[in-house]
């Protein structure tokens, strides 16, 4: 249900049926876009999209990715600190 | 040459002058073209050492597509019987290969699958001396099965087993695992993958001799053929009643190969490979066993990936490249694409 | 792996794990008074067990896993019609690879393959529609498995099937859908959940607002979470912060990939094509109303139960009893964990599966197997 990939759309296959090539690490399989293209699928080249049974189901957004990461990033940098700081604390008693 | 027409038929396989025309221009012809009887007649020299074994192994290879980048059935066939001799500690000597061919098959790929298995006996350093060829009706074989034999030889002293195997040992393999499972589900094409992956698949010998010379207390090794990495290395826990813990962070993978796992679901470790052996060595010949392989065509990639442990005899864990750990069970069944 | 290796970084998910050991200690639980957290769809339990990390976690976290596994919850006699259209003469019947193993009442779609039906795996039905155009003389059938995620491209495929007139394709359909059963799940009062990882491939598709009701209706939070680790541990943390706020929202982690407002395309195709089911068996679960899809009859002609006058709409009440001893119901809905059965690891093993949790790849009982090393029924805990 659940297995989706991330792959970068490299070229369109078929306009009017609206396939296109992904490739996934080097791996390439062609996908249905249909999901994703807004009018002309040419605009996808280079986009990444989740790649489910053969079908591209929707664009990644990299700004939300790169939020996302980068909240994980501030919660690490938090997080060592309080580790930090737990320690510091154990030294002393 | 008397050999008529492109393609085998059913008279090819009747055991007349046909048989004998085919056998004779594309088998013996290529593999020992002095000549060979029905019987192969060989010098015992090496075997009749004192306290010397024969190591004697069979295999058939019935891969689908026949020929498939970066290898086809032949290739397959002789380093298949060299590598299962070579990772016992035997020096492979001879092979048999014995053939079934559909009715229809093409003498052009006949021609290639033989050349292919001379290229490799040849680099291997063995002989095909013995042979057979039987020919089916059209449906009844996929175009051509090879079953290869093949005889080796183990020194006096030598007796590399998975049972050898004690906590604290480092398991090491050659190369980056799953190319050739990876290649071939691409080649079936009925997944429409593409993509540039070749099969591993290459003859081990040189370089099992190359680890036994730098590490002599070498205590076994298994190639990673069907069940792949994984299989391998539960047959060994087993046998040895040791556990074996492997880092997920250490094995080496080809992008295109996780790429397609990722696609299918698919677990690298289950992934067949036809030239790669993962080989466990006492910890202290780690670095010689390394630094050897390393040296080697065939072991330029050589990586530890993890140690037999004092852990539960026969169960192979792995820590998961966040820390965490699960075992790494044997395979069931074959492994399938799925959705979920 | 752009995308995905990044949210595999251990670094940041030894920060996770340590900051959900902070909360859950504020929040007070412990491994004999667990927070109970349901992950929904079958693909996170996978991934909870391949990365280890429901021993990484807390103690006092427990996963209690849920039935989105849409094998799972298919019910035997499905399977046993699945097996009857593939044993036709000129049929060939194509499958997701995870239904191949799943036991029916007399034998699984692989056995059957191996008694003689020309039964294909393949990857997407846009294969087995190719696979219709190519042998314009058989007839394909394709097994339309899945919830949401999977829905639309089915969907898809029949409206190509459509437009290009193919008349030897049809679509057996099992699809299913999950807000359904968890509203019977929060209904039970015997099932006790504090909150919700919400699936993140099926909110790719709907959205986020079906999920509305779980914290208007019942007040428990949940996340939508991706897949790889990092997700599954930010949303487990996302989980546990709203109860100890004494919040309950739906929040949307996997924001890369899903949309609040779901895919149209998908959303308009699966419209077009489909319509409820005025209920449809799960197992384990038994009758939900409004929980499956049948095809539209304007699409009639793509549709395997009215080809093959098969299926539920046509043979309604089989029942088809569960094998003796088994707690597939139980564990399916996180009432029990696998080593509560007295099957499991006895009658029931990978290699002799009794139920469909021992043979999807998703299901509990093969992630307690395969990943977990559990072999045999345990005393209850």
């Amino acid at each position: 249900m659940c297995l989706g990939i991330p792959g970068r759309i490299v070229e369109i296959t078929d306009a009017h049926r609206m396939t296109a090539m992904a490739d996934v690490s080097g791996v390439k399989r062609e996908v249905n876009v249909a999901c994703v293209a807004e009018g002309d699928p040419a605009a996808l080249v280079g986009r990444w999209a989740l790649i489910h049974v053969g079908f591209a189901m929707a664009l990644i957004d990299e700004a939300e990715a790169a939020a996302t990461l980068e909240a994980l990033r501030h919660l690490g940098e938090a997080q060592e600190t309080l580790e930090q700081i737990a320690e510091g604390a154990r030294a002393l008693s | 040459m008397a050999l008529r027409g492109d393609r085998v038929t059913l008279a090819h396989g009747g055991g007349g002058s046909a048989m004998r025309d085919l056998i004779e221009e594309l088998f013996t012809g290529v593999f020992e073209p002095d000549g060979m009887e029905d019987q192969a007649r060989l010098e015992a020299g090496a075997l009749a050492e004192p306290g010397a074994r024969l190591a004697f192994t069979t295999d058939s290879f019935v891969v689908s597509p026949v020929e498939f980048p970066g290898g086809d059935i032949g290739t397959l066939a002789v380093n298949g019987t060299v590598n299962d001799l070579a990772v016992g500690g035997a020096r492979p000597l001879w092979l048999s290969a014995a053939f079934i061919i559909e009715e229809g098959t093409d003498f052009a790929l006949l021609r290639r699958i033989v050349a292919s298995m001379k290229r490799e006996a040849e680099r291997a350093g063995v002989r095909i001396v013995t042979g057979d060829t039987k020919v089916v009706g059209r449906g009844a074989a996929d175009r051509v099965f090879v079953t290869t034999s093949g005889v080796g030889v183990i020194r006096p002293g030598r007796d590399i087993a998975a049972v050898h195997i004690r906590p604290g040992d480092v398991a090491i393999v050659n190369g980056v695992l799953g190319d050739h499972g990876a290649c071939i589900l691409a080649a079936r094409g009925d997944l429409a993958l593409s993509s540039d992956l070749q099969s591993d698949c290459a003859g081990l010998g040189h370089l099992m001799d190359a680890i036994l010379a730098a590490a002599p207390g070498t205590k076994a090794a298994r190639d990673c053929t069907r069940g792949g990495l994984a299989s391998a290395l539960n047959e060994m826990a087993e046998a040895a009643g040791v556990g074996i813990e492997i880092e997920e962070t250490a094995l080496p993978l080809r992008d295109e190969v996780k790429g397609t796992c990722e696609l299918l679901g698919l677990d690298p470790l289950y992934l067949a490979n036809e030239g790669r052996l993962v080989v466990f060595v006492p910890e202290v010949q780690a670095e010689a066993a390394l630094a050897a392989m390393r040296a080697i065509e065939t072991g330029t990639g050589a990586t530890v990936i993890g140690r037999a442990t004092e852990g539960p005899a026969g169960q192979v864990t792995m820590r998961t490249l966040i820390g965490g750990s699960r075992i790494v069970d044997m395979l069931v069944g074959e492994q399938l694409p799925r959705i979920c | 792996m752009r995308y995905v290796e990044e949210f595999r970084d251990p670094a940041a998910a030894k920060a996770l794990i340590g900051r959900i050991g902070e909360v859950a200690e504020a929040i007070g639980a412990t491994r004999e008074g667990p927070v109970r957290i349901m992950e929904i769809c079958g693909g996170h339990t996978h991934a909870i067990f391949r990365y280890g990390l429901d021993r990484l976690v807390h103690e006092g976290i427990e996963f209690i896993h849920g039935p989105g596994c849409p094998v799972c919850v298919l019910p035997m006699a499905r399977v046993d019609e699945a097996v009857e259209i593939a044993e036709r003469p000129g049929v060939i019947f194509t499958s997701f690879g995870d239904a191949m193993r799943v036991p029916g009442t007399k034998k699984s779609l692989l056995q059957a393959k191996a008694e003689g039906a020309d039964i294909r795996t393949v990857y997407s039905p846009l294969d087995a529609l190719e696979l219709a155009r190519r042998q314009p003389d058989r007839e394909v059938v394709f097994f339309g498995l899945g919830f949401e995620t999977t829905t639309p491209s089915t969907a898809l495929t029949i409206q190509q099937a459509a437009r290009e007139e193919i008349g030897n394709f049809t679509v057996f359909c099992n699809h299913i859908t999950v807000p359904p059963p968890i509203k019977v799940l929060l209904d039970d009062p015997h099932m006790l959940l504090d909150g919700f990882i919400g699936p993140g491939h099926v909110s790719m598709v709907i959205g986020t607002h079906p999920y509305d009701f779980i914290p208007r209706d019942y007040g428990k939070p949940i996340v939508v979470a991706g897949f790889e680790p990092l997700d599954l541990l930010q949303s487990v943390l996302m989980v546990l912060e709203q109860i100890r706020d004494g919040r309950a929202e739906v929040q949307n982690q996997y924001g890369r990939v899903v949309p609040e407002h779901g895919n149209p395309v998908s959303l308009a195709a699966i419209a077009d094509v489909y319509e409820p089911r005025p209920s449809f068996a799960w197992r384990g679960l038994g009758e939900i109303d409004a929980s499956g899809l049948s095809i539209r009859p304007a699409y009639a002609a793509w549709d395997a139960e009215a080809k093959f006058g098969i299926g539920y709409g046509a043979r309604r009440a089989r029942e088809v009893a569960e094998p003796e001893g088994t707690r597939c119901a139980e564990v399916m809905t996180g009432r029990m964990k696998p080593t509560g059965c007295a099957m499991f690891g006895t009658a029931c093993t990978p290699e002799t599966p009794l139920g469909a949790l021992m043979v999807s790849s998703e299901g509990a009982c093969a992630a307690y197997w395969q990943y977990g090393g559990r072999r045999g029924p345990e005393a209850a805990e």
